[in-house]
């Protein structure tokens, strides 16, 4: 039992030593390398060849994961850039974030880039740099299709339902305290609640929610009220001050728009709800300051 | 500190350990009722209720406590329409009481039957022998020994379900784990100190929770 106890302990040291070596790694970027002079997770995409992206998991034509593989805008997104970098999307490890680990993750090199419906606020703007935005989101209501809800205003003393933590959830609270709120941890709690009629209407982001009315097994079903009530453009976060990357990033995303490829991305994911292509407004990218 | 300096903040987080207290109080009453019930069918001499007992007993403490959760809010409330209040905090509030009773009174009515276990046979017999029924037997005369033998163990069985109660937050209720996530969310942070908070509240409610039934035992103990 003792030696046992030993061992263990060697063996998470060894590993927490191992995890300390490859966060260190991705810093000192001028060191070394094959032939790149770009710094940042750039560089270190172009001399290593790989790339690990923070995306969403329960998101259905955004960032979805069926078993080991993940789809959606964002995925697609995330394979534009990748692609510019020279790294193939055989080799980009995709990683599951959560809104609430967003930040961490980025902070502390679990990820190199996260492209995870990731709304760039002056708030995360203090801990994180955003490249983007690749879409202008905002947040709605998803109602049964004979509902009478209208827009927020036509909430008061209804069900409402959202996610624990999230923006939305909070605008909820802070600018319609008349409308109930329901929490679930996962938006697709929300629409099964909403599915069998417990709560009246789901809000999050416009776009999350066409996701969802899409899904075959709620064709049909539901409708996108259509009348956002907030504006969330979503950036591709990467750590603070890596200035260089975050401009290499914004000249991909300026490329793939006249090129066609943000069009094909948005085609093959969030299109197949019958939404035409937005076009990428290049003049918005921030100026990663 | 400055994330509990601020007053909603602050509400948030009291409100949340309220919200933890109604919860337990609430399903410690139910389960311990409920829980001698149960173990008074186990040692039935009728043995339809005896199965059913056994039954109880090996499904809701074999079952996740997420599940029976879940379900009392997707099962009993969203497909069975039991809607327990008007109110949508409060409905999920006793949805998470029912689901939290059902869970508890499957080891309340185990420690029980332990603590009737403890009671030398004798005393039933003898029981029997002055002409009193089974009910009146366990009653007066086993249960009231068998209680204050299982006092500790009771105790331990409060402690699990005051964090327990935090599985009401998957349906929705703002309670302690919720309200942490939320403050984490928005004090990416102050991640530690947060924690911190909430893990030393749940110590500083359940510490002397302990040692109170500790010395409840040692003074209620049946000296044998």
């Amino acid at each position: 039992m003792r030696t046992k106890g030993i061992v263990a302990l060697a063996a998470m040291a060894a590993l927490a030593f191992s995890a300390a070596a490859c966060g260190g790694g991705g810093d000192d970027d001028n060191a070394g390398g094959g032939g790149s002079t770009a710094t940042g997770v750039v560089g270190k995409a172009e001399r290593e060849k790989k790339l690990v992206i923070g995306v969403k998991a329960d998101q259905p034509g955004l960032g979805l994961q069926t078993g080991q593989q993940y789809e959606g805008f964002d995925i697609e997104i995330g394979k534009i850039i990748a692609k510019a970098l020279g790294v193939d999307a055989a080799n980009i490890e995709w990683k599951t974030t959560v809104s609430a680990n967003r930040e961490p993750f980025i902070q502390q090199g679990t990820v190199d880039l996260v492209v995870a419906t990731y709304t760039i606020n002056d708030e995360r703007k203090q801990k994180v740099s955003f490249a983007g935005p690749y879409f202008v989101a905002g947040q709605d209501l998803l109602v049964p299709m004979n509902s009478t809800i209208t827009g927020p205003e036509s909430l008061e003393g209804k069900k409402v339902c959202s996610v624990t933590g999230s923006t939305p959830a909070k605008r909820i609270q802070t600018d319609y305290p008349k409308a109930s709120l329901q929490l679930f941890d996962a938006y697709s709690k929300c629409v099964e609640a909403l599915a069998n009629n417990a709560v009246d209407a789901v809000t999050t982001d416009d776009i999350i929610l066409a996701g969802y009315a899409s899904q075959s097994q709620y064709a049909g079903k539901f409708k996108v009220v259509g009348k956002t009530f907030s504006t969330e453009p979503y950036g591709i976060g990467l750590k603070k001050d890596d200035k260089s990357s975050c401009e290499k990033i914004n000249e991909i995303l300026k490329a793939a728009a006249t090129d066609g490829s943000y069009k094909t991305a948005w085609d093959a994911t969030l299109g197949k709800s019958g939404t035409p292509a937005p076009t990428l407004d290049v003049s918005k990218l921030t100026n990663c300051g | 500190m400055h994330v509990f300096t601020d007053p909603t903040n602050l509400q948030a987080y009291l409100d949340s350990f309220l919200w933890i207290l109604k919860l337990t109080g609430a399903s410690a009453v139910l389960a311990l009722l409920w829980g001698v019930l149960l173990a008074a069918m186990r040692v039935s001499p009728i043995p339809v209720l005896r199965a059913f007992g056994t039954a109880w007993v090996n499904l809701f403490r074999n079952t996740p406590l997420t599940l029976i959760i879940f379900f009392c809010y997707f099962g009993l409330f969203v497909n069975l329409g039991a809607s327990l209040s008007d109110d949508l905090e409060l409905n999920n509030f006793w949805l998470g009481v029912v689901g939290l009773a059902a869970y508890t009174s499957a080891f309340v009515c185990e420690a029980i039957r332990s603590g009737i276990n403890t009671v030398p046979v004798g005393q039933a017999e003898a029981a029997r022998a002055i002409g009193l029924t089974f009910s009146q037997t366990l009653r007066l005369i086993i249960l009231p020994q068998a209680a204050r033998a299982v006092v500790a163990p009771l105790g331990s069985i409060l402690i699990a379900l005051t964090k327990n109660s935090t599985i009401v937050g998957t349906i929705g209720l703002l309670e302690a784990s919720n309200v942490m996530k939320q403050l984490i969310n928005d004090n990416g942070d102050a991640v530690i100190p947060i924690f911190l908070v909430f893990a030393g509240t749940f110590v500083l409610l359940l510490v002397p929770t302990g040692y109170v039934f500790g010395w409840l035992a040692k003074r209620l103990a049946v000296k044998r």
